[in-house]
């Protein structure tokens, strides 16, 4: 029983992903009519800056299996700089969810930009392998949050 | 080479000497410092010498980290005549970080700090115990030693010197000595009561001090065993808390009016209670406990000065400061930050560099 639930587990993956980039990438990844797993959900942000840390702590805490944020290639960012910011906001997450010795894998940074429709496919693919490596995220079963 | 100025008397005698001189002179309109009133001690601002009798500002007591109160006092407007300031070294380094943050001014103000022992926990204060406790917080400074009963976090703190403080005041058996660090504190230091010589304050001194810190610390974090918590470790330890959000007032960092975990925002909807329901068939209300606690710490700890305010008003005793002092340890290294250090250094969220950080992303 366990063994089929964690063979039939199809993780969820909340996808914050840049307007500019990686949003059209995943776009171009439709329209290429690329197959990757339905995984991911993903929610449009204007610039990968625009994510606070909060929103994935709570997406952790609330119960999805990880989180990806997906903006410009460093130096291609529509507002020049603003994946530097987010790319700093990041590693203090990490840091914090490494400190308090939490999965830090069920967060990602990855740079897909607008024409790598066949990145975006792969990233989510090998990202959905290695969730369902780890397995689910038991947090979202917490009573005591 | 800086001068020294040596000032006879125990240790609240020299400073209040000095400040008389400083107002009577002219040189200051005001003195920014701890008083006592009866059992109570608070941060005073005194303009009037003959008042000055109140002020007790080597108590080894925090009511609140000062720097909130200037913050306060200088967010919207500069001081308009100089102050003279006197707050312990971690208080400084918070109002430094609230003047890179534009939640504070510096203009017109001059800083004396002490070379710090600690502050003794509310514990003794509450009970009316304070002035008994201390004798043998004196006793433990002269030896170089740390004392019983202070906070945990000043027992492990490593900058209990001064970093930007125009005087350091260093008290030693019966007399204080005032290092002027700027040729402001030289200017408001002359003619001041008091032998005045050439020196430097030698800091190899206090290796003993530093040492008994370093070892203090290692045992804080090998208590705490923070990094085997996940999350069972988070409910263990957060399930004492109340959900009184006093950490985060108390916190001179957490400087917003309205904190993002107070607004509507974060509030849960029935139909957020439902959903929560559905996946989880109970849930702990209030709500947010470890999510508040984990976003205080990512917002906030990048600037933690360790100050340990927050474990001292926590109704239920969590470790809040040592957490805060070990993860923020941790993410300042990350950007080698050490907060306080300078006016001019960015606040690391607020910066970045091209080529850096490449291993965390792909």
């Amino acid at each position: 029983m366990e063994k089929n639930q964690q063979k039939d587990f199809q993780p969820k993956i909340i996808g914050f992903l840049c307007n500019w980039c990686t949003y059209t990438g995943a776009d171009l990844a439709g329209t290429s009519r690329l197959q990757y797993p339905p995984s991911i959900l993903p929610i449009r942000v204007m610039c990968s800056s625009r994510v606070d840390p909060l929103f994935l702590i709570l997406s952790i805490l609330r119960g999805a299996d990880a989180v990806l944020i997906g903006g410009c290639h460093p130096g291609d960012c529509h507002y020049q700089e603003g994946n530097y910011y987010a790319r700093r906001r990041f590693a203090l997450l990490r840091k914090v969810f490494d400190s308090f010795g939490l999965e830090s894998d069920r967060i990602r940074l990855s740079w897909i930009s607008a024409s790598e429709g066949p990145r975006f496919a792969e990233v989510v693919t090998e990202y959905t392998d290695k969730i369902k490596k780890i397995g689910p995220n038991k947090i979202g079963k917490e009573v005591f949050l | 080479m800086s001068n020294v100025l040596e000032i006879k008397g125990n240790p609240n005698e020299c400073v209040r000497k000095f400040f008389k001189h400083l107002l009577d002179s002219g040189k200051v309109e005001g003195i920014f410092a701890l008083g006592k009133q009866d059992e109570g001690f608070h941060y005073l601002l005194v303009t009037d010498s003959a008042k000055l009798d109140d002020i007790y500002p080597f108590t080894p007591f925090m009511p609140e980290n000062a720097a909130n109160l200037l913050s306060r006092l200088t967010s919207i407007k500069k001081f308009s005549k100089r102050i003279a300031v006197f707050i312990r070294p971690c208080e400084l380094r918070a109002f430094i970080e609230l003047v890179k943050r534009e939640q504070a001014t510096r203009e017109n103000i001059i800083f004396i700090s002490p070379i710090c022992g600690g502050v003794l926990t509310f514990k003794p204060y509450a009970e009316g115990n304070l002035e008994n406790a201390l004798p043998d917080y004196w006793k433990a400074f002269s030896k170089k030693e740390n004392a019983t009963g202070i906070r945990p976090t000043c027992g492990a703190c490593e900058h209990f010197i001064p970093l930007n403080a125009d005087i350091t005041v260093f008290p030693v058996d019966d007399s204080c000595e005032f290092y002027l660090n700027t040729p402001l504190a030289e200017e408001v230091a002359k003619d001041a009561p008091g032998e005045t010589s050439e020196g430097e304050l030698d800091e190899t001194t206090f290796a003993p001090v530093m040492d008994i810190r370093k070892a203090e610390k290692e045992k804080l974090f090998e208590q705490l065993n923070l990094e085997n918590f996940g999350i069972d470790g988070l409910i263990d330890t957060y399930g004492r808390c109340l959900g009184c959000h006093g950490c985060g007032t108390v916190c001179p960092i957490c400087f917003c009016a309205l904190c993002t975990f107070d607004a509507k925002e974060n509030e849960f909807t029935p139909a957020l209670f439902e959903n929560e329901l559905i996946k989880r068939g109970a849930m702990r209300i209030p709500p947010n406990t470890i999510f508040y606690q984990l976003g205080r710490v990512t917002h906030m700890g990048i600037s933690c000065v360790g100050c340990g305010m927050c474990s001292d008003v926590c109704p239920a005793d969590i470790p809040v400061s040592s957490i805060f002092l070990r993860v923020g340890e941790a993410s300042q290294a990350i950007f080698d930050y050490l907060p306080g250090k300078d006016y001019e250094e960015p606040v690391p969220l607020a910066a970045f560099v091209e080529n850096e950080l490449t291993d965390i992303e792909d």
